[in-house]
């Protein structure tokens, strides 16, 4: 582990200037995510900026969205009764992720930041294009059990592993951030980026730019709502791939509308916008999922070792399809 | 003569664990946990390399770091005296050499192997100096792929040298005879890389009392072998040497072994002329502490119509390493387990530049079982007969291997309680016949045995001023509850209460006991802490001989001992005060050693379980559930009803990680493992573990030893892995051959 200076403003300018004004800085929230990389050494930040002095742990309940506090925990979020209520899609997707323990430290800003698991990534020994530009990528041609079925690139294959941010490109989030050069929202579905040329940069967010908030707006999603994530083991493990799917259904249980998203697939929460549509209008039954599942796979393409998402992906939508028309 | 109440018979009931409370409130002192005067902490640096040469370390930079007091490696490391590693017999693995070479020369082994150690005045200035050693390797093309090295697999070096060694091939009727059999199967199955990771890492604090003295506070599984190891290897009187490990948190066989950071620790104490204390980090436990090996299987069964195995062939190729020839009794099972008239068995190993394997729970048996507990369920189907009826038909009610009885069998019993606590009769034989919903439900049963071994062991006993009883012994505890168990049998034997008996182990100086391991220390120690308590009890009767005559023609199963006074059976005319006998010159200490007879060359003495699951799984995203697990066991006399049933489960558990996630990924490319910790390797949590179900037949085995004890600890998980991949089957259709049974290989 590196040395690094540490630093702990109270003003929110503060913490941005630290970091824009140092490019070696970097924001540190929970730590669940960054503190191991950098035990690692994949990460190596001269200066550590922490930020939970920094009032933005609120949940407000406001009319037509909910504003979620970048330093509200995982689990805060969870639990709130709001949140339970307006976004139960999203309570859902939160616990899903980790365990208990590291719910009660990450935070919202932290969940979305938090980086791939590809094993390539985190062995500073193995090449790695993210880590590393220029190194070539590991997972290639190696171990990719864990990685992306779509919009990867020949530079990076690795998939983003957040659950909390499936529920959120879905429910059509909107993150607050504030930077050097003021305040911007950007929708959740652009705050990741493919790899393309560039795997080393997760997102768009641009140096010194935090994350005060994010919103999400209320919606017809508040009964038939399911997260289905698929892991081997019960509990606190990174899905092998998930889905986030929400449905609004009339009185004779035809589709209003339908929200689904993917993880475990992309560099990117993976949004399924042509399979919402196509679900849109018709009845909420196995086979209506089915078609929608198959529109939801095209264009996907398989490694040496992760061939069973391309099963495993249209299967889970319709699981979480059957099972978030079912909930009452 | 009024007669005392007789105490409450302490073996077979429930008592808590006596150090339960300091383990649960972090009073109990594990290795990593000694605070010395004046202690330097040490961290490794690996390798990066699999194979090749160290060409150039740079250490200048570590050197000049704050706080470091050295950098060693194989340039600058004094060698210790002790035999030379080079040229050892690789066949004789027992950390005879090579284990604890360290810093002896550049050649690179395995990857991660240690190339230098830092050390420094805290472990946080150890670890960031350790990051600043620069390494140059000349690197050589490196193996790591079993398949890809199955040609060159061999027969191991001690079984080609003697031909009685039970790694040489096994023949019983004839070769093969199951290729020609009426009913035929054939099938491959493998287990891959297995990692213990108990929950305490390997840890030691190294600490030169004297230029000839050292004491280590270690993580071990046998205080006495560790201390062989570094007195052999620092030419050392083995009394000059003090081991302790008081508390054990886990090893699963993780322990049996001396390992290269242990010597590292050691050297860099003599080094630095400082107590240094040494922790490995997860991913390190990965790389040089042992794992189960990676093992390829075939096996060829053939049976009669009606069900009458006729011929069982069973081929393994084990992993091993480049410098020590590791082997495990793969095999064993299927030597004795089901009546055939023709078995055949060929041991091989592949040697690859990896760290050297070591025993895991169950060690080769578990790896075995799973080939073969599944052929027979395979068998059962091509045969329309239900695997327990199959079974049933092929029961053995002798050895058929030694042909020698057995001390005791109880199989049938377990087959029964077992099949009664699942609801064996609600399964159907047709695969995926029971459904809730996509949850497709399936049954299965897995058969495990494991030999009752029992080895020498002392104890001694001494009476103490306050009444209570001490018994010492070098054995450790890694977690069963050793002396909790010890305390009960001393409790019965003396018949007084178990809060006046403290055991004490896990220190080399105390009389000598062997590793713990091959759940073989009830056997064991169990029996020389019943005799040193009858002997401390005709001790006291002629010490007290001296205060009052009736004691002298007393036998020294009537002595009583009961608030502070002996009498001769409860009689209170004959009573002797605990401090008379004190006065008494010579003092009450006894010492004991009980060794195994001849009831070995008599009996074929093995322990039997069997295990039942009920699983689940889903027809669209292939994830399986244990929901039901029932263990039987028959392990001879139960001393203690919970800290059984608490190995029972957790072998179980073990069995759930065996069968559905376990994994070690090694990447051949690099050599180095890709999962690297406990989020990538996954060991099951509680909600992959249903309340498991124990029942012990609870016989006593006569010929074991005294108590009628056959030991528990591995026969818990052998078994459990194929009774998963069964039930598996018998859910879905699939028969996965390859473990662990992962979402991606059934849908
Ligand atoms: C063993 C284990 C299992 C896990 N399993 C799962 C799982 O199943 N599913 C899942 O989704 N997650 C899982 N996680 C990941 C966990 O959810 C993340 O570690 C956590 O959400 C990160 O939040 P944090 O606040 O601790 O972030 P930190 O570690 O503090 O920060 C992460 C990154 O975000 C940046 N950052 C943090 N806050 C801000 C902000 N407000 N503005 C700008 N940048 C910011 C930091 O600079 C850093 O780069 C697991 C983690 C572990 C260790």
């Amino acid at each position: 582990m590196n040395q690094f200076q540490y630093v702990r403003p109270t003003k929110q300018q503060a913490a941005i200037d630290a970091v824009a004004k140092d490019a070696t800085a970097t924001f540190i929230a929970g730590g669940t995510n960054l503190v191991d990389l950098m035990k690692r050494g994949v990460m190596t930040p001269q200066k550590l900026v922490d930020i939970n002095r920094l009032p933005l742990t609120r949940i407000d309940a406001d009319p037509g969205k909910l504003r979620i506090g970048a330093l509200a925990l995982n689990s805060t979020v969870a639990d709130d009764k709001q949140v339970r209520e307006r976004q139960p899609l999203l309570a859902l997707a939160l616990n899903a992720g980790a365990s208990a323990q590291l719910r009660n430290m990450a935070t919202v800003g932290g969940n979305m930041l938090q980086r791939t698991r590809c094993s390539y990534f985190y062995d500073t020994t193995m090449p790695c294009n993210k880590r590393e530009p220029g190194t070539g990528c590991g997972a290639l041609e190696g171990i990719n059990r864990m990685h992306a079925i779509f919009g990867f690139s020949d530079k990076c294959i690795a998939v983003h592993p957040s659950d909390m941010s499936v529920a959120l490109v879905a429910l059509d989030a909107t993150v607050q951030v504030s930077g050097p050069k003021g305040n911007r929202s950007i929708p959740f579905a652009e705050l990741h980026r493919l790899p393309g040329d560039m795997p080393q940069k997760d997102t768009t967010l641009e140096p010194g730019e935090l994350i005060t908030a994010v919103d999400v707006p209320d919606g017809p999603f508040t009964k038939h709502v399911h997260y289905q994530k698929v892991r081997e083991r019960a509990s606190y493990a990174f899905a092998l791939l998930s889905v986030a799917a929400a449905l609004d259904l009339d009185s004779n249980n035809n589709i209003k509308a339908a929200r689904l998203a993917m993880g475990g697939v992309a560099h990117k929460p993976w949004r399924l916008t042509a399979a919402e549509q196509a679900l849109v209008g018709k009845p909420a039954t196995e086979e209506s999922f089915r078609q929608a599942a198959a529109i939801a796979m095209q264009g996907a393409k398989a490694f040496q070792h992760n061939a069973y998402k391309l099963k495993l992906g249209p299967n889970t939508i319709i699981q979480a399809l059957k099972t978030a028309a079912s909930v009452a | 003569m009024n007669e005392q109440p007789k105490p409450k018979k302490q073996i077979g009931a429930p008592l808590n664990r006596v150090d339960g409370h300091q383990k649960v409130t972090g009073a109990a002192t594990y290795s990593a946990e000694y605070q010395l005067p004046n202690m330097a902490y040490a961290v490794l640096v690996g390798s990066t390399v699999t194979k090749g040469r160290l060409t150039g370390l740079d250490t200048k930079a570590a050197e000049r770091a704050p706080g470091v007091l050295a950098v060693i490696s194989h340039l600058n490391a004094p060698k210790p005296p002790g035999p030379k590693p080079e040229g050892k017999d690789p066949s004789q693995p027992q950390t005879q050499g090579n284990p604890l070479q360290v810093f002896n020369d550049d050649k690179i082994r395995f990857n991660d192997q240690p190339i230098a150690v830092v050390v420094a005045d805290s472990w946080a200035r150890a670890r960031y100096a350790a990051g600043l050693v620069k390494a140059q390797y000349a690197k050589e093309k490196h193996e790591t792929n079993l398949e890809a090295n199955a040609d060159k697999a061999f027969l191991p070096t001690a079984a080609k040298k003697n031909p009685k060694h039970p790694m040489n091939d096994y023949q019983r009727g004839q070769v093969d005879a199951y290729k020609t059999g009426a009913v035929k199967l054939e099938a491959e199955y493998v287990i891959p890389t297995e990692v213990h990771h108990p929950m305490e890492l390997q840890a030691i604090t190294a600490h030169w009392e004297a230029p000839d003295r050292l004491t280590l506070y270690d993580k071990t599984q046998g205080t006495m072998a560790t201390r062989r190891d570094f007195a052999k290897q620092w030419g050392l009187p083995e009394e000059n040497v003090k081991v302790i490990a008081t508390y054990v948190g886990g090893a699963f066989g993780n322990a049996l072994h001396s390992w290269p950071h242990e010597a590292a620790a050691v050297l860099a104490a003599k080094v630095v002329n400082r107590p240094v204390k040494l922790m490995l980090t997860r991913e390190q436990m990965f790389t040089m502490v042992g794992y189960r090996p990676y093992t390829w299987q075939k096996l060829g069964m053939s049976a009669t119509p009606d069900g009458k195995i006729t011929g069982i062939t069973h081929e393994s190729i084990g992993q091993t390493s480049t410098y020590e020839e590791f082997t495990e009794a793969t095999l064993a099972q299927t030597r004795m387990m089901y009546q055939s008239p023709n078995v055949t068995t060929r041991y091989r190993l592949a040697a690859l530049d990896i760290g050297s394997p070591i025993w895991m729970r169950g060690p080769g048996e578990a790896t075995g079982a799973f080939a073969l507990e599944s052929a027979m369920d395979e068998m059962a189907y091509l045969l329309n007969i239900d695997p327990l009826e199959f079974r049933l038909r092929n029961y053995t009610e002798q050895d058929p291997e030694k042909n020698k009885p057995w001390s005791t069998k109880f199989l049938k019993e377990c087959y029964q309680l077992g099949a009664d606590r699942i609801g064996w009769s609600k399964r159907q034989l047709k695969p995926g016949a029971l459904r809730d919903g996509d949850w497709l439900i399936g049954y299965g049963m897995g058969v495990g045995t494991f030999g009752a071994h029992r080895g020498a062991a002392t104890v001694s006993a001494q009476l103490l001023p306050n009444g209570t009883v001490l018994l010492q012994c070098a054995t450790t505890d890694i977690g069963p509850g050793t002396g909790t168990a010890m305390t009960q049998i001393a409790a019965d034997t003396l018949g007084i209460s178990p809060d006046k008996i403290r055991f004490e182990l896990g220190n080399s100086s105390f009389p000598k006991a062997g590793t713990q391991g091959g759940s073989s220390t009830v056997n064991s120690v169990g029996p020389a802490t019943q005799e040193a308590c009858l002997a401390l009890k005709d001790k006291l009767r002629t010490l007290a001989a001296a205060s009052n005559p009736a004691f002298t023609s007393a036998r020294k199963e009537d002595v009583t001992m009961q608030d502070g006074y002996l009498t001769v059976g409860g009689n209170k005319d004959t009573r002797v005060s605990y401090a008379d006998v004190l006065k008494q010159a010579g003092g009450t200490t006894v010492m004991v050693e009980a060794k195994p007879g001849g009831e070995g060359q008599k009996y074929s003495m093995y322990s039997f379980s069997v295990h039942f699951a009920e699983v689940r799984v889903h027809q669209l995203t292939g994830e399986v559930r244990v929901s039901k697990l029932v263990s039987c066991a028959d392990a001879g006399t139960i001393v203690n009803e919970k800290t059984a049933g608490n190995q029972m489960k957790g072998g179980a558990v073990g069995g759930i990680g065996m069968a559905l996630m376990e994994h070690a990924l090694l990447d051949d490319r690099f050599g180095r493992y890709v999962t690297k910790d406990l989020a990538d390797y996954h060991v099951p949590v509680h909600a992959d573990s249903p309340a498991v179900e124990v029942a012990f037949v609870n016989q006593p085995d006569p010929h074991v030893n005294a108590l009628g004890t056959k030991g528990i600890g591995e026969i818990a998980i052998i078994g459990v892995a194929p009774a998963i991949a069964n039930a598996v089957f018998n859910a879905t259709g699939k028969r996965i051959r390859e473990l662990p049974i992962t979402p991606d290989k059934l849908i």
